[in-house]
């Protein structure tokens, strides 16, 4: 984390704070603008274990309730961000137990030993221009390519990539050591690497011939600074 | 010491979050320097993280947020947070 966002970070949790005294003084409005930033990040929360967008936003909606409702309780030692991802992922998992849909909580050790971890060895990747995702085609196979990892590595990616949760609040959340999520983590995009690379360097050598935007080879990571 | 594919690839997730020991992350970057498949695999790694990070793809649906805050509207109306 840089030093701006390390005082960004700073600055939200002090407005946040405030904003909670606030709403447990009886200003109960703000509880609106208080989860308003954390909306989507729940929502893919959600979507990740439930796997329906139309149950998703009703485990949203229960979590956010409940988050109002046990406010008192929410102790600053924790973000914010988290102590209502834990809320979410209760809400979902509650569901999934109630309708005896069971998220595999650990992986059978002679499964993950024996899965195939190598990545796609390709020769000629190109980069992905982000113009791309305007086209719905390369967001379902992203979307594809998650919601068909096994659940243990589709939730790891979707707390560490889709959200970018840190590896301390995932092992926190999902209850695992970060030895563990970095190992799942890894393998996660092991697989989505093996499955997706191909599909989108198909994608766009057959879209760079029909259009102007030609994909550049390996440049976008240079010009994204995050990196 | 010179690293095989192989074992590069056990590291491309730590190398892309930056979590390597430095003496591990000078050898994958020696090896990457002159290997075009490891290359290629970092590269659509991060290309992939990139695009999940994206808000494109995982879209909220249609009115998502009007639902929630006016289901929300309901709850604030008439309960206060419980007492801690
Ligand atoms: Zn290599």
């Amino acid at each position: 984390m840089t030093a701006t966002e390390t005082l960004g970070a700073d600055a939200q949790n002090s407005s946040e704070a405030a904003l909670i005294a606030a709403i447990l003084a009886g200003d109960r409005e703000k509880f609106h603008i208080l989860i308003l930033p954390y909306e989507s990040q729940l929502f893919r929360t959600a979507f990740a274990l439930v796997k329906n967008a139309e149950e998703a936003e009703d485990v949203v909606q229960d979590a956010v309730l409940k988050a109002y409702r046990k406010l008192g309780s929410f102790r600053g030692d924790a973000k914010f961000s988290t102590w209502l991802i834990a809320i979410t992922l209760n809400e979902a998992r509650g569901r999934l137990r109630k309708e005896n849909r069971t998220i595999v909580d650990s992986l059978d050790e002679q499964r993950e030993e024996n899965a195939d971890f190598t990545p796609a060895a390709l020769t000629d990747w190109n980069e992905i221009p982000l113009a791309l995702l305007e086209r719905k085609e390369i967001r379902e196979l992203v979307q594809q390519a998650v919601a068909e990892l096994p659940d243990t590595y589709r939730e790891i990616v979707t707390l560490r990539d889709v959200e970018e949760c840190s590896v301390l609040d995932t092992a926190h959340l999902l209850g695992i050591s970060s030895a563990l999520v970095k190992v799942r983590l890894h393998r996660a995009r092991m697989l989505l690497q093996k499955r997706l690379a191909p599909q989108l360097n198909r994608a766009i050598k057959a879209s760079s011939k029909s259009t102007s935007d030609r994909p550049r080879k390996r440049s976008l990571f240079r010009r994204t600074p995050w990196f | 010491m010179v690293l095989k594919c192989r074992h590069v690839w056990d590291h491309i997730s730590g190398y892309i979050d930056g979590a390597l020991d430095p003496e591990v992350r000078a050898n994958v970057e020696r090896h990457l320097a002159t290997c075009e498949i490891c290359s290629a695999i970092l590269d659509s790694t991060r290309n992939i993280i990139i695009l999940m990070a994206d808000d494109r793809v995982f879209e909220l649906p249609v009115d998502f947020s009007k639902r929630l805050h006016a289901r929300l509207d309901d709850v604030l109306k008439h309960e206060y947070p419980e007492p801690a």
